[in-house]
Formats: structure tokens, sequence, C-alpha cells
């Protein structure tokens, strides 16, 4: 018998939370492009915003098994929209080959990917039962992630192909992966990842990215230009911040893409150390509320869908907000509920919408 | 319980299933471990921790260093414009120049808003504000560090008035740039052509792909068909700016790298005098080198001032200009397709000739003949005429019988294949086509069968034929070169790169080079009838251009711009007068000079002669001149092996009064002298030149002149007792 779910049973604390992101994300975006051509951003953005809670509360009415009973066929979906990029369908925008046009809409499969990545991992992990794994259910796992992982990589879209790794990463572990596999595992994930760097096959691009990262200070105005001029905002922001549209850096066009990628950078420059670690905190309570959803939840398959989730969140914010005070090479990732663009908007609301499900869900037994 | 999982994967929730699961509460032990829960909550702590103690290393600890960093790193992009090719004529004279102008730009990267600053801006530079505020209004769209060009060409007041309010108005930025500058009264203006900015619909032609927005670029004559050559690359340069937006240094110059000179085949003594020759009348004159197609000179009369082009014209001037019922910016040269009138007959004479027509033809002129029940005037009853006398005498009876024997497709194939009815592929742009009637033609345009009656006009140059002056410069030089046609042009292609220069023929198609065997029989008659036409003892049409002692041939044309039907109808406001014409080539075979005039509305080809004849004189002038400049010959690099490689002999003779006055009393004087000419500087030699003739002052001539050498250069001087004729210039008159 279904008990009946009532308003109560939202997560408030994440929705309120998620609002204050949200208002954060609008007064940067503002501020980032209010005197160039992009003005008017923020009222895009809440238009996404608006549509990411709706869709984000129309999800969590969804009982997330049935949305598990579904993943099998969204995975060869997702398989077959990201093939299907490669055919005459696919279209090419800003170095990369990544989104599939149906007419007048445009639309990115590895953002849809990376959810139903999230709901696949669960599911299989969740079959599992918890118990330790063989090696051939770890190589079964590498295999589920590694086909879309290496369809992304294709397009090329090494930031996207990377957030897919945590959602193995947590899959595993928390799946019941020992410590002697776990060592094996990443021995050979740093050979690949090596071999890849050594064997010459990145793009250039991708090279310069790697070598400024080293080295910021070797090429100013080159391939280090984004990272030194992300520096450069942090540092000027002091403690305190320059304030609101005052930031040189931000306002006088040295700090690149300022509204998405380099975001937190800008916030950093306007708002100071007290602005961005307030931020950081802000995520933290975020994503401590997943976790401790995660532990109510009812069943196992719904505590590795919220850790999917919750490893993609941290993934992206580690290797974003890293990138902009120079601790990751530049990687192209946005930073989750902040950066402006509708399409990783509506990833994360509908994953958080995902995650607000199974803690609604979490008295059924 | 898992093996029975396992066992159907696929089927793991159907909603039976987990009722029972739950209804038995056995799942208790397939929850994540919340150990493992707490060590990922401790890892993103760890990771929160890690982003914040960066955060704090560049905000707190790093504050002071990066805060300077960002002081001084504010780097702008600021264009270095490209010189543009400056024009020379064939002799190194400079044509068009270039001429050092700054301009006003508003840039938009200060983050204070300039909305309040307008009305200063517009009251200082002289700007209408509400336009001012328009053009801002124009690029709201455009990316901010684009900045916004204001005014153009400043003056040193407006200068002035940007470096006393650098302070309140740090978003004015000047930039240097070169700006053309053209020969005034509009000189060689429609073949120069003209420089502008690049419009938004040329934007989108594949032409202008490498064009930016506010580019300039060539928009009509050699500025436009050589743009690519003449325009150069901007470079460019990181400027580094302080926070107050004052330049503090450079940081990467990319130099611009100038365009390309150009050498046209102009000359300008010849443009200057066809200039002159065609003064305030309406027309056009194409001077040519029958030999090699260089063009001499090209006037389009009326003209225009390009160097209102120069900086933005504005638009009242513009739509005068393009509403003008004159036309003045149509290129009359190659653009102006009108009936040739009796130049046409030479073209007729050829197809008579060339198919043993005209040989044997004798027809008898009583002011005219009936051709299929219609009546066709001549000007004149010339009585028996054959074709040695029809040129000459412009026999407009002789001329419709030849018509109507050969027929018009026979006309048609020959007209085409001398290149009448057909671009020339000159390298200026928009060259017309003109039109030959043919059966085919009246077919393909009209739908209808052609009329034998029509051939009849198309004889004398009427009708529908219409031809432009660069192809009857073109056709009447090929025909007096014993059929070796030539592609004229405006740049000698020797100094262009080499892809550029088959792109040129690529873009440029048209009759260009060709050689046509041609009988010699039939060269013979024509260049003699031509030669006869400016002969004042044949009676010819064109005596009026007869130059003593020139080998000028030519023919006459007019050309009625009405039916006389619709002459009678016309009002009075219409000038119906004919149209002019003369081609002329000197000499009359194998030519090197030829030169087309047309005056529109002029009356009689006889008044066209007599413009050509004033050109053909500076011509004929300047090459005697040269001829007989002995020191310019026996001075430079091949070795002048007649004269020696020693001391030169000058002769002179010189009057005390003005040379070239004509009047009987003036005193001549002659002399002769040995000059040096020196190794490689003529300059010391001239002064040489003047010391001793300053010095020595031989006998008069109205005495025994001395035995005077051969090449005396008595070219440009006439005087009527003295013994001394001038000598024909020209080597090879036969």
């Amino acid at each position: 018998m279904r008990r009946f779910l009532s308003f109560r049973d939202f997560d408030w604390w994440l929705v309120l939370l998620l609002l204050a992101m949200c208002c954060v994300s609008l007064v940067e975006v503002r501020s980032t492009t209010v005197h160039t051509r992009f003005a008017a951003f923020e009222s895009r953005q809440i238009f996404w915003f608006s549509a990411g809670f709706v869709l984000m509360f129309a999800f969590s009415k969804v009982d997330y098994h049935r949305i598990l009973d579904w993943a099998p066929w969204a995975y060869g979906f997702g398989l077959i929209s990201l093939a299907a990029i490669f055919t005459p369908l696919g279209h090419n925008a800003l170095g990369g080959r990544r989104w599939i046009k149906l007419g007048p809409i445009l639309f990115q499969p590895s953002e849809l990917v990376k959810l139903v990545l999230v709901m696949v991992v669960a599911r299989y992990f969740a079959n599992l039962g918890g118990r330790n794994l063989t090696w051939k259910e770890i190589l079964k796992a590498l295999l589920l992630v590694g086909i879309p992982m290496a369809l992304v990589s294709k397009q090329p879209d090494m930031g996207t192909t990377l957030t897919y790794f945590p959602i193995l990463a947590a899959g595993l572990f928390l799946g019941g992966i020992n410590l002697r596999q776990a060592l094996i595992l990443t021995l050979c994930g740093v050979a690949l990842a090596v071999g890849v760097v050594s064997s010459g096959k990145m793009h250039s691009y991708q090279k310069g990215r790697l070598t400024s990262f080293m080295n910021p200070d070797a090429d100013p105005r080159g391939s280090g230009y984004q990272v030194r001029q992300s520096l450069i905002a942090v540092g000027d922001g002091g403690i305190w911040g320059k304030g609101t549209e005052k930031g040189t850096q931000t306002q006088g066009y040295f700090l690149p893409i300022p509204y998405t990628d380099f975001i937190f950078a800008a916030f950093s420059e306007e708002h100071g150390f007290v602005g961005a670690v307030s931020v950081l905190l802000l995520y933290f309570f975020i994503l401590m509320r997943l976790i401790q959803n995660a532990q109510t939840a009812s069943d196992l398959s719904g505590s590795l869908i919220i850790m999917g989730i919750v490893a993609v969140l941290t993934f992206q914010i580690a290797v974003n907000v890293g990138m902009v005070i120079g601790f990751m090479p530049v990687t192209g990732i946005p930073l989750p509920l902040m950066s402006y663009g509708g399409s990783s908007v509506l990833f994360t609301f509908l994953a958080l919408g995902v995650a607000m499900n199974v803690r609604m869900r979490r008295f059924v037994n | 319980m898992h093996r029975a999982l396992q066992s159907k994967p696929d089927s793991i929730y159907p909603r039976v299933k987990r009722r029972t699961m739950v209804s038995n509460g056995s799942n208790r032990g397939e929850k994540v471990p919340s150990l493992k829960l707490t060590v990922v909550q401790y890892g993103i702590l760890l990771m929160m921790l890690a982003l914040a103690g960066g955060l704090w290393r560049l905000q707190v600890l790093g504050a002071q260093n990066y805060r300077a960093l960002a002081e001084q790193n504010r780097i702008r992009k600021e264009p270095i414009m490209a010189p543009r090719g400056k024009l020379f004529d064939r002799e190194k004279r400079l044509i068009v120049d270039n001429y050092p102008s700054v301009s006003c730009f508003l840039v938009r990267e200060q983050s204070h808003s300039v909305e309040a600053d307008l009305p200063l801006i517009a009251r200082g530079l002289n700007l209408d504000l509400d336009q001012l505020r328009a053009t801002i209004h124009r690029y709201r769209s455009s990316p901010g560090y684009q900045p916004i060009p204001i005014k153009e060409d400043i003056t040193a007041d407006e200068q002035a008035f940007i470096a006393a309010h650098r302070n309140e108005l740090p978003e004015l930025e000047t930039i240097d740039e070169e700006r053309r500058l053209y020969p005034r009264d509009g000189f060689a203006a429609h073949l120069i052509g003209y420089v502008g900015e690049v419009s938004e619909d040329d934007l989108n032609n594949p032409r202008f792909a490498y064009y930016e927005p506010g580019d300039v670029v060539g928009k009509a004559g050699v500025e436009e068909t050589y743009d690519a050559l003449l325009r150069g690359t901007d470079g460019s340069r990181d400027v580094i700016v302080d926070s107050h937006g004052r330049e503090v240094g450079y940081l990467r110059t990319q130099h611009a790298i100038p365009g390309q000179d150009l050498y046209l085949t102009i000359d300008n003594d010849i443009q200057r005098a066809a200039e002159e020759a065609l003064g305030d009348r309406e027309g056009a004159v194409v001077v040519m080198n029958p030999k090699n197609g260089e063009i001499l000179a090209m006037v389009s009369h009326p003209a225009y001032d390009p160097n209102e082009f120069a900086v933005k014209i504005n638009r009242a001037d513009w739509n005068k200009l393009i509403t003008d019922p004159e036309h003045p910016l149509m290129n009359r040269a190659i653009q102006a397709q009108l009936a040739p009138g009796s130049t046409f007959k030479i073209l007729m004479s050829l197809a008579g000739l060339q198919e043993g027509v005209a040989q044997n033809m004798h027809v008898f002129c009583a002011g005219g003949a009936t051709f299929y029940g219609h009546f066709y005037a001549c000007d004149r009853h010339h009585g028996m005429v054959d074709i040695e006398h029809a040129i000459p005498w412009s026999c407009d009876t002789y001329f419709y019988t030849l018509a109507n024997r050969l027929g018009i497709d026979t006309i048609a194939r020959y007209a085409h294949s001398v290149g009448l009815g057909e671009k020339t592929g000159i390298d200026l742009p928009n060259e017309a086509t003109g039109t030959v009637p043919s059966t085919e033609w009246k077919l393909k345009n009209f739908h209808e069968k052609w009329f034998a009656g029509e051939t009849i006009s198309v004889g004398i140059g009427q009708g529908a034929v219409t031809v432009t002056p660069i192809q009857l410069a073109r056709y009447i030089s090929g025909i007096a070169s014993d059929g070796h046609f030539v592609r004229p042009h405006v740049v000698d292609p020797s100094q262009l790169p080499k892809n550029f220069r088959e792109s040129l023929l690529d873009q440029f198609p048209g009759s260009g080079d060709a050689t046509i065997p041609l009988d010699p029989d039939t060269w013979m008659i024509i260049t003699n009838g031509m030669a006869g036409a400016t002969d004042p003892t044949m009676g010819g049409t064109a005596a009026a251009s007869h130059l003593d002692g020139v080998d000028f041939a030519g023919k006459t044309g007019t050309a009625q711009v009405a039916s006389h039907e619709a002459l009678e109808h016309m009002g009075h406001g219409v000038d119906t007068r004919p149209n002019g014409w003369f081609v002329g080539v000197i000499p009359r075979r194998n030519p090197e000079f030829v030169v087309c005039v047309l005056w529109q509305h002029g009356d009689w080809g006889s008044n066209a002669a007599r413009l050509a004849a004033q050109v053909a004189t500076v011509y004929v002038n300047k090459q005697r001149r040269l001829e007989g400049n002995v020191l310019e010959k026996a001075d430079g690099s091949k070795p002048a092996s007649a004269l020696g490689s020693g001391p030169v002999e000058m002769g002179a003779v010189w009057s005390e009064s003005r040379p070239f006055n004509r009047s009987e009393d003036a005193e001549f004087h002659g002399g002769h002298f040995f000059i040096d000419p020196g190794p490689s500087d003529a300059r010391p030699a001239e002064k040489n030149l003047a010391g001793i003739l300053a010095a020595s002052a031989a006998g008069s001539l109205a005495g025994a002149v001395p035995a005077l050498p051969a090449w005396l250069p008595a070219s440009s001087l006439r005087f009527r007792r003295s013994p001394l004729r001038p000598a024909h210039f020209l080597k090879d008159t036969h």
C-alpha cells in the first residue's frame, strides 16, 4: 500500500540551500555580463533555475524504483544518441561535436547520460547486494561506464568524460570493492593515464592546458593566460572583495568567460575570501544534506543513487574551484548551480530531484 | 535471496516482488555501511578545507601581490593600420598618396557608463548628439572590446580636446592611420577608383570573406581590382594600461605590413593631355599602346572627386552622385555602351575584304540608296565608290550595300572575333559588354525573326549595335597590327605575384590577347583607308585631325542617338545631338599608339577627331623629346655604341625670347658642344651643360648653319627660316 506523500516530505532544507545558491549565481552572472553584449543573461538564468525547480519537484513525484526500472532502456537510448553524434545528425560547436540537432532543438546527450549512468550504476551495484565483488563483476562495471566514456571522449569532451569517472568510483567504493582490488585498479588507472599523456594522442590545446598547469608563468600570453588571469582575479579580491561589478579583472575582460567556467574566480574577486568560503560552505551543507539523505534511504539502490549524485557534484566543484585557484588544469567543467548555462542547470536539478525522491520514500518500509 | 535476484536481474523491482521484499524486511543488510558514508563525508570536508586553504593562500596571504598584478595587468589590443600601397604612373611619378590622419574611437572597457559623457563628447568633437547616440546604439550587440568609431579624420582642435579631457573621458581613444590622397579635380578618377568602408552587403559576398566590419576597401577602379595587394596587413599592439586607462607600456607588437605600391601603365603627361582635350565635354578618351595593351590614358567625364570618399561621404553628396542624370560615377571608357557609328565601317571593311566581297565591289552613291523599299540616306553624293575611297569618305551607301551582301550573321561573326560585343578583359571592375546583333541574338532576346532590312543600318554602326570605347580602341589597333589583338590593362603584370596574376585573368574574362590572320591586302587597304581619312588632300572625314609629319590614321563616327522619326517627336529637354567618335592610330601599320575619343552629343565625328589630334600631338612631342634625349641615351646601363662611351657631342638651338614664340623677329642661336654624361648620375652633366651653354654662343641660325649632327633634338622647336624639318621620329612607317 502506498503511503501518501505530503508536502512535508520534501527536503525543505535542501530547497532552502539551493535557493541561496541560486541567488549567489544570479548576482554573479549579472555582475559579469551586465556591461557586455551578454547583458540580461541573469534573466535567462532565472528561467533555467525556475525550470530546474519545476523539473525537480516533478521528478520527486515519480517513485525512484520505477525510474530504476527504466534505467536500462535509458542507458541504451543514451548510447544510441552518443553514437548518433557521429552521424550527420551531429552538430559542431565550440570546438567539439557534442550536440544532436533535431530540427530547431539542440540536445547534448552527454549531459543526459551523466544522470543515466548514476541510475544504471546504482542499479547494478544494488543488484549485487553490497557484498564483496568478484573481478568479473568489477570488469562489468568498468565496461558499463567505459563505453559511454569512450564515446564522449571521442567528441572530444574531456571535461564531461572525466565527470563519468566519479560515478564509477562511488559505485565501486560503496558497492563493496576491497582494499586490494582498489589498489590494483588505481595502479592500472595511473598507468593508463600516464600512457595516454605520453602517447601524444592528446589535442594540442589539451597539452597546452596541462603544461600551463604545471607552470602557469611559462607563457603568460598563450595557454597560461587563463590560469594566470584567474589567479590574479582571485588574489585581487582580498578578504572582503572589490564589490559587485567592481572587479577589474572581471569587468576588464581579463578573466576568460567569467559567467560560466570562471564564475568562481569572478565571484572571489568581487566578494573576497569571505564570500568565496561562504559559497564553499553552502556547497558543503548541500553535500552533507545529500549524504544524510543517503543514510536514511530505505534501501541500497536509493543510497547508491544519492551517492552517485554526490560524487558527480563533488567532483565538479573540486575540479572547477581547483582550476580557478590553480590546483587543477583547465578542463572546461562548469561549476554546478553557479555557472550560467541551461544544460548544466537542468542536469543538476534533475539529479537533485531524484535525490529528493529517495528521501521522500525513506519511510516506505 | 541473492540467487533469486541474480537469476532475474532485469525484473528486480517489479512492484509485486518489491512488496514482498519490503514485507519481510530482509534488505536491512543491503544498506551502504555508514562507515563508508562517514569516510566520504570526511573526504568532502578535507577537499573543502583544501580549497579554502588555496583561497586563503591567494586572497589573504597573496592579496598584496595579486592586487599589484591586477593593477598593471590591463592589456588592451590596439590596431596598427597598414598604410595602403601608393599608385605611380609608368614613369614612377606619384599619383595616389597617403596622408596621416587621426580617428577617434570610443572604448567600452571601462566599467563606468558613457551615457552621461555623451553631450560633452558631442560638443568637443563637433558631432550631432542624436547621431552619436545612434552610432553607439548600433554597436550595442558587438563585443565590448571592439572600439566604436565615432569620428574619422579629426582636426587638431578636436585632438587637443581629447588630450585635455584624458581624465574625465578615458573612454575616448585615438588611432593614427593613413588616408588616401587622390589627385584633385577628378584626375583619372574613374581609373583609380576610390576606397570606402566595407558595407554589410559586401561582407556577405565571398569576395570579401577576409574583411571585417570597419575595414577600408577599394570600391572602384584599380583600388577595387588590386585591393588585395594594396591593402597590406594590419598589425596590432598589446598596450598595457593601468587602472586609470593610461598606457604604461607595450607587451607585444605585431607590425603592420604595408600594401604593395603599384605602377600603373598610365603616362601622366598623356593622361593630362587627354583630360585637357576632353575638357568639360561629356565623353571618354582611351589611349593605349597597341603592342602590349598598356593603357596610357583613360578619361571619363563628368568625373567626381575621390577625396570625398576618403573620409566617409555624407549621404546627401552620395545621393547627388548616384542620382545625377549624367552618371558621374560611370566609367564611360569601359561602361558606355553606345552605337559606334561609322567607326564600325572598319569592321565592315574587314569582313568584306576577308570574305572577298569588297575588293571588287563598286557602288554608285547618289546620296543614298533604296533597300527593301526604304530609302537609306548618305550625307553627300560620292559618285562611284570603291573600298579604297569608301573608308576615308565614310560613304554610307557603300557600306549599306556591303552589309546587305554580307548578311547580319557574317558581320556578327567578324565583330565577335575582333572583340566587339565582348568584354575586353581589362583589369577594371564592371566592364560593359556592348551588343552585336545577329539572328540568334534577336531570337533569344526578342523572340523574333531578323529582318534583312535591319542589316542595312548595322552596316554603318547604327541599329542595335553598341560598343564601348575600350572595345573600339582594342579592335582598331588589332586590325592595324595585322591581326594581333591585345588585352588592355592598366597595371603592369610583371610587378604582380604569380597567383594574383593568374586569378586576374579568371576574374576579368574577355576577348583578351588574340591573333586573327589577316590577308595582306585587307591590312593594307584598311590602314591606307584610315590614313586617307585624316589626309586633307583625300577629302577624308577626319581631316581635322591631320598632323603634319605624323602618320596619324583613323576613323570618325557620328552616331545618332535616336532615329529620325523619334527625333521629330522628342521635346527640347533631351539632348538629341549625335555622338561623335574617333579612333586613331600612329603610325597606320603596326601602331604604337591608339586613341579612342567619345564625345557624347559632340555633333560630328570630326569634332572628336580634333580632340584626338590634341592628345596625339602631346604623345608625338613626348616621343620626340625622348628620342632626342642623347644624354639619357648615352647614360645608363645600355652601351651606346654609336655614340661611344666618352663625351657626347650635343647640338642646341635656342632663342633670346621665348623658344616657342613663332614671331619672325625671334633671334635664334645654335651651337654644339661636347658633354661628358658621367658614369651614373645625370645631374652633374646637366649642370655642366648649363655652364657650357652660358659660356658659349656660336653664330646665329640665320647665317650658315654648321652641319648639325643627325640626332639633333630639334623636334619641339618650330621656326620658319630654319632649313631643319622635324625628323620623322618613327622608323617603321611601312
